[in-house]
């Protein structure tokens, strides 16, 4: 049966709308500090740990330690976490934190029936919601990333080169995924419990579950799949199909996909093959002529992951769709 | 054509579970038709389904020509609605909030301003426009919700429960509003379980039960159908011991029926006003005459007696089983 009208029909009004809200709400007010107060600290730390290598960070950038810029993102200097780690927590608990109540939100204000009742579909309320909640990250983690690199700039005393750019704003846009994940994941949630506190509960019951419990499940998951072959075991290795499977398993969380996508972009040099297939042939070759992995390279690496983390935030999404269209608007 | 919606068995059903069993209506262009009965009914779920936001299981309604299944945005451009405990968003103020719903509804800037400007007016809301909403009480609420169907400029305007939970005050000045829709030619679809009211302002009534529509017509016409005649008279009066007063008062033309309340109180149902007769009937009888009384038919009374009709129905069934 066809609809008449477009589906987009006010998706403009609601996006900007709802963009108004984030901006306005005082979760943005927390939301600011945070992203002012971390970079701050974690790159304090960072540069410290640099400057302790080196004898000051002067002469660190006048060695001009190959990708210093990156490094200062991912070194991190007991007790404090890195850049990076910092945002591994962040991310998810902003994405959590500005979708959490957005449905069930709007049926305990009982808005929900008023708007419906204007001549607009759902599918415009629920994606001008998202929209805008991706765009609220977006300009969050951009400032987040103007910050880091002013921050950096101003204390490493020269400018980054290009590749360093390019890397670091690669790394932007994946990190606005994986808060896109977590936040059509707290939509969901908000589609599926009436009640906020408890889709607020659930999204970071998930949140915890994937990101400490999980891996650490993985590994026993993984033997109780596919037991250890003797022949591997013998000769101290591990067994190929265990191994494969530990890594699938370990990628159904988005921390593990975003960190296996991170770490090659913003570390070069890295080189931790385990398995040996594309990915780990090109570390090798890196890891052999001990130099640093192109950009494009570090391309092809990260893209399985990274178009899994676009691909997860639509799934979650397309759910949460599916959902609200079947749901009452009244309880 | 006159009839804005007509309904043709329309039906809803969640599983096995029958909310609005086939029922048909037709409401006429201006008239002002009451939807009542008891809480889960089925009146909510029928105003859903002729905004297109709940899905039609089985059977047919138009709305101003359209379906609202296939086209509920031609249906909601020219309907307005104001649900049950209508909710707005607490941070935004009034004249923000129709401005969201305003731009929704797209209205260019320009127009949206002096629509809200002139409805807020209306509504008795303009010096409070700028406060939140959250600072508002519960029949500021329904009237912002008023205002929003009149900034639609809305054909049909579906108020459901409109006026419960509101004080006299409050009250009254809705049904006011109301009765100001009803004069610029604005169909209006009113649900509620307060009966007085429903009477005061409706031209033609639905009563619900069950998910059917077990009445249908003006208050005349149901207080005929229900109550064998429109009027209730009510004779109190002592004759001389002796004389059958109740078999005079039932000889009287035009009189339905003859109930003894108390030993010198008798209730006439009739199809017009008997007192002259009444009165005429207890003198004849050597009476004395102590007070006179005519109840115009009251949707209070035929709602109680359609239920206890049922109740006696149902008894009956189970007696003979």
């Amino acid at each position: 049966m066809q609809r008449e009208g477009s589906p987009w029909q006010g998706l403009d009004v609601v996006f900007l709308k709802e963009l108004n809200d984030h901006l306005r709400s005082p979760r943005m007010f927390v939301l600011e500090l945070l992203v002012v107060l971390i970079p701050i600290a974690a790159l304090y730390g960072a540069l410290r740990a640099l400057a302790e290598n080196a004898s000051d960070l002067a002469t660190v950038s006048q060695i001009q330690q190959p990708m210093l810029y990156l490094r200062a993102l991912t070194v991190a200097r007991e007790p404090l976490l890195s850049f990076v780690a910092f945002l591994g927590f962040l991310v998810p608990l902003m994405g959590i934190g500005l979708s959490f109540d957005s449905v069930n939100g709007e049926h305990s204000r009982r808005t929900l029936s008023r708007i419906l009742a204007q001549p607009i579909y759902r599918d415009a309320l629920l994606f001008g919601k998202f929209l805008a909640g991706l765009a609220t990250l977006a300009v969050c983690l951009t400032a987040l990333w103007l910050i880091v690199t002013g921050l950096a700039m101003w204390q490493l005393g020269y400018p980054p080169s290009a590749e360093e750019i390019a890397r670091s704003l690669v790394f932007l846009i994946i990190t606005i995924f994986y808060a896109g994940v977590w936040l059509a994941l707290a939509m969901l949630f908000s589609i599926v419990f009436r009640s906020a506190a408890t889709a607020a509960l659930a999204a970071l019951g998930t949140w915890l579950f994937l990101a400490l419990l999980w891996p650490a499940l993985v590994p026993a998951v993984a033997l109780a799949i596919a037991p250890p072959d003797p022949q591997y075991t013998a000769l101290g290795l591990g067994t190929p199909a265990t191994l494969q499977w530990q890594e699938a398993l370990a990628r159904l969380s988005p921390n593990t996909l975003y960190q296996e996508a991170f770490r090659p972009l913003l570390n070069p040099s890295m080189q931790v093959p385990s398995l040996l297939d594309i990915s780990q042939l090109l570390e090798l070759r890196s890891a052999v002529r001990g130099a640093l992995l192109p950009l494009g390279q570090s391309l092809i690496l990260i893209w399985p992951q990274a178009v899994s983390l676009v691909a997860g935030t639509i799934v979650l999404f397309a759910a949460g769709y599916v959902l609200f269209q079947r749901q009452e608007v009244r309880a | 054509m006159t009839d804005v919606i007509s309904a043709h068995g329309l039906t809803k059903a969640y599983g096995t579970t029958t909310v609005v069993d086939g029922i048909h209506f037709d409401v006429a262009r201006g008239e002002i038709f009451g939807l009542l009965g008891p809480n889960g009914a089925g009146k909510t779920t029928t105003i859903l389904m002729m905004l297109g936001l709940t899905d039609v299981t089985s059977g047919e309604i138009r709305v101003l020509g359209h379906d609202p299944v296939r086209e509920p945005l031609a249906v909601k451009r020219r309907v307005g609605y104001l649900p049950d405990l209508v909710g707005f968003y607490d941070h935004l103020s009034a004249r923000e909030n129709l401005a969201y719903t305003g731009r929704l509804m797209g209205l260019a800037r320009a127009e949206c301003e002096s629509r809200i400007e002139q409805a807020l007016a209306r509504v008795h809301l303009l010096d409070v426009a700028e406060k939140r909403t959250s600072t508002f009480s519960r029949g500021m609420r329904q009237r912002l919700g008023l205002a929003e169907i009149l900034m639609k400029r809305a054909e049909i305007a579906i108020l459901d429960e409109p006026t419960s939970g509101l004080d006299p005050q409050s009250t009254a000045e809705f049904l006011e509003l109301i009765g100001e829709l009803k004069r610029e030619g604005v169909t209006v679809l009113l649900s509620s379980h307060l009966l007085d009211q429903v009477q005061r302002m409706c031209d033609r009534v639905a009563l619900f039960q069950a998910g059917r529509i077990v009445l249908l017509g003006t208050v005349a016409e149901l207080a005929r159908q229900m109550l064998g005649g429109g009027f209730v008279v009510e004779v109190e009066g002592t004759v001389p011991a002796g004389t059958e007063l109740e078999q005079r008062l039932r000889a009287i033309a035009g009189v339905t029926g003859v109930e003894q309340v108390s030993a010198d109180r008798y209730r006439l149902a009739a199809d017009r006003d008997v007192r002259p007769e009444a009165a005429r009937a207890v003198v004849a009888a050597n009476g004395a005459l102590r007070r006179l009384s005519v109840a115009e038919p009251s949707l209070e009374a035929i709602y109680t007696r359609f239920f206890q009709q049922q109740k006696a129905g149902g008894q009956g069934v189970r007696d003979a089983a």
